[in-house]
């Protein structure tokens, strides 16, 4: 009977409760997205001084909806890539021994710390995707029920696959590295190049060519599109541009973000298998 | 005869150029009480480490309950339990959750699960504490729920890496009677540790270990009986003509220089002997400084085997190792 990675998960959940202030600001912090950027870009978006073309006979929609759905996808690259740090807390001042020295596999504590990634990631970008809605985010607009049930376990499969990704990667790199400082650093050289060369709030169409490159590898940008084909349907415009999204770019999007996540896996698996604690 | 539950054969282990470990033999009888002592960078918690798998065994063969280190680590990480030398404990889970996180991951039943908690938990006098989170609790709760946790399993032996280091006087005393309370229940006892009484107190067996050697080993009773009876330490003017008048006296066993004068045993009783030995020593004119008599202590017989106290030893053969609190 191996269901050991239950009890890491059951850790992971109690902890992710258990500190109220954390869980408060995993919650507000991309809610203040969504109504500071969000409500502000639309607002210079809509008024006459920057002139859109339109296409006719296609939806259009405003700034808010178009990067609500981008926040969604940073609030999941964010916890994510931090989720891994409390690994990095059990190893300097916590039970990363007792875990090591027991005789689960290691592979255990990965997945039940990817299981507890993905679902703080749902729960919080299920809470934006609300609180979205009551803010004016014209998502699943004209879906009938059956379509908008599909379309929203379409967005959570794509977190899912996305948040696994990440939070295997931070997982890998906090069994990899000594230090807080360190996975910092790394942090934060990870998160504004993912950031900004993706989709998730503006179109990456007129990008120089080097950047749609870069835009091209990063993951979010598969996500974020797996999200907008399922929020916003396969044909809409947005600040000008026209987006057609084909059945095979969301399944091309899948199979990237599961490569992706595959990779992510095996490093943290190698990360797992050799880790020592001094 | 009662079986040998480890059995070491010329374990060596080096770090570097560093040996930690250099060639020691020795096994652990089934239901006792082992002992380590030694100063910090014997190689005392290397040892440990290696006997539970959590260092690989690079040189000679290891078997815990019977299974090899290097061939059944999984085996050997199920018979075992361990209270690390640093803490290790989830600062924001309760007392409760830490014992059961840990019977999970051992994969227990849940019945077995909550029926340990409850009786450990007794056993350390936890009860009030159950759903306090371990960040709360003082040093000696942290280790009493450490040393409950290490027996959730009921393992066959129990591996304490310096169990009471840190701890106020009166905090050792209720560990150690923990850790007697435990090993009378038949949990052998695998201990290390740098305290001389604590080896003193509890082990069956104490194996002396400094720079990777053990260098003797035995009874805490018959370690120090190989001091003899009493031992005298003397300051004098003449501390070489002291060493000659002291051998030729029928009572001093064996007489030797050390670097803080003249130490000696004596095979009879130390307040008879004394009398005669001082008279002797006036008689050919040498002048005393200070005289100590004592009956020989587990400190004793490491500085008569390592020529200096525990310590004293500098501080540069000590492992890098960070103490958390």
């Amino acid at each position: 009977m191996t269901r050991e990675f239950l009890t890491i998960y059951w850790r992971e959940m109690l902890r992710f409760v258990r500190f109220r202030g954390q869980l408060f600001a995993a919650l507000v912090q991309p809610a203040l997205w969504l109504l500071l950027f969000g409500v502000a870009m639309t607002s210079n978006f809509n008024s006459d001084l920057i002139p859109m073309p339109t296409f006719p006979g296609v939806v259009s929609v405003d700034y808010l909806t178009f990067m609500a759905a981008g926040v969604m996808a940073m609030t999941a690259l964010f916890t994510c890539l931090f989720g891994g740090m409390g690994l990095l807390f059990d190893k300097n001042w916590g039970i990363m021994k007792e875990m090591l020295a027991s005789p689960m596999r290691s592979y255990h504590i990965q997945i039940g710390v990817g299981l507890g990634g993905i679902t703080k990631s749902l729960i919080q970008v299920g809470l934006i995707m609300g609180f979205g809605l009551i803010l004016g985010v014209e998502f699943f607009s004209g879906f009938s029920v059956t379509h908008m049930l599909t379309s929203i376990l379409g967005i959570f499969a794509f977190v899912a696959i996305f948040s696994a990704g990440f939070i295997f990667l931070s997982a890998g790199l906090a069994m990899r590295v000594e230090s807080m400082e360190s996975v910092q650093a790394i942090m934060t050289l990870l998160t504004m190049p993912l950031m900004f060369s993706s989709n998730a709030l503006y179109s990456t169409s007129s990008f120089p060519t080097w950047l749609q490159a870069i835009s091209s590898v990063n993951p979010l940008t598969y996500f974020v599109n797996g999200i907008r084909y399922f929020a916003l349907g396969d044909d809409f415009t947005a600040m000008g541009t026209h987006y057609e999204y084909t059945t095979g770019d969301i399944v091309m999007s899948l199979i990237v973000l599961t490569a992706f996540t595959c990779l992510a896996f095996v490093f943290a698996w190698q990360a797992f298998r050799t880790a020592k604690v001094k | 005869m009662t079986s040998k539950i480890i059995e070491v054969e010329n374990l060596e282990h080096s770090f570097g150029d560093f040996k930690a470990v250099d060639n020691i033999s020795f096994s652990v009888e089934e239901g006792e009480i082992f002992s380590f002592l030694g100063p910090n960078g014997a190689g005392k918690s290397t040892t440990i480490n290696i006997l539970t798998t959590q260092l690989a065994c690079q040189k000679g063969a290891v078997r815990v309950c019977g299974f090899d280190v290097r061939t059944r680590p999984h085996d050997v990480k199920k018979s075992i339990g361990i209270v690390f030398q640093d803490e290790v404990l989830d600062r924001d889970l309760t007392v409760r959750e830490t014992l059961e996180f840990h019977g999970r991951i051992y994969s227990m039943p849940r019945d077995q699960r909550l029926a340990r908690e409850k009786e450990l938990i007794e056993l350390v006098e936890l009860g009030e504490k159950v759903n306090e989170r371990t960040k709360n609790l003082s040093g000696g709760m942290k280790r009493r729920l450490e040393i409950a946790r290490g027996l959730m399993t009921r393992p066959r032996v129990l591996f304490l890496d310096e169990p009471t280091i840190g701890l106020d006087p009166q905090t050792r005393l209720r560990i150690w009677d923990y850790i007697k309370g435990v090993n009378e229940e038949g949990t052998t006892i695998f201990l290390t540790t740098h305290y001389m009484d604590e080896a003193d107190m509890l082990s069956d067996s104490i194996q002396i270990i400094d720079h990777g050697r053990i260098i003797t080993s035995g009874t805490a009773e018959s370690l120090k009986n190989t001091l003899g009876e009493d031992m005298i330490y003397l300051e004098t003017k003449d501390d070489d003509k002291a060493v000659e008048v002291a051998r030729r006296t029928p009572e001093v066993s064996q007489a030797k220089r050390t670097s803080k004068g003249v130490e000696l045993i004596l095979n009879a009783d130390g307040g008879k002997t004394m009398p005669t030995l001082l008279r002797s020593l006036e008689k050919d004119g040498i002048g005393i400084l200070s005289v100590r008599m004592k009956k020989p202590s587990l400190d004793d017989v490491f500085v008569h085997y390592t020529g200096r106290e525990m310590r004293d030893v500098p501080v540069e053969n000590t492992m890098p190792r960070h103490r958390r609190h």
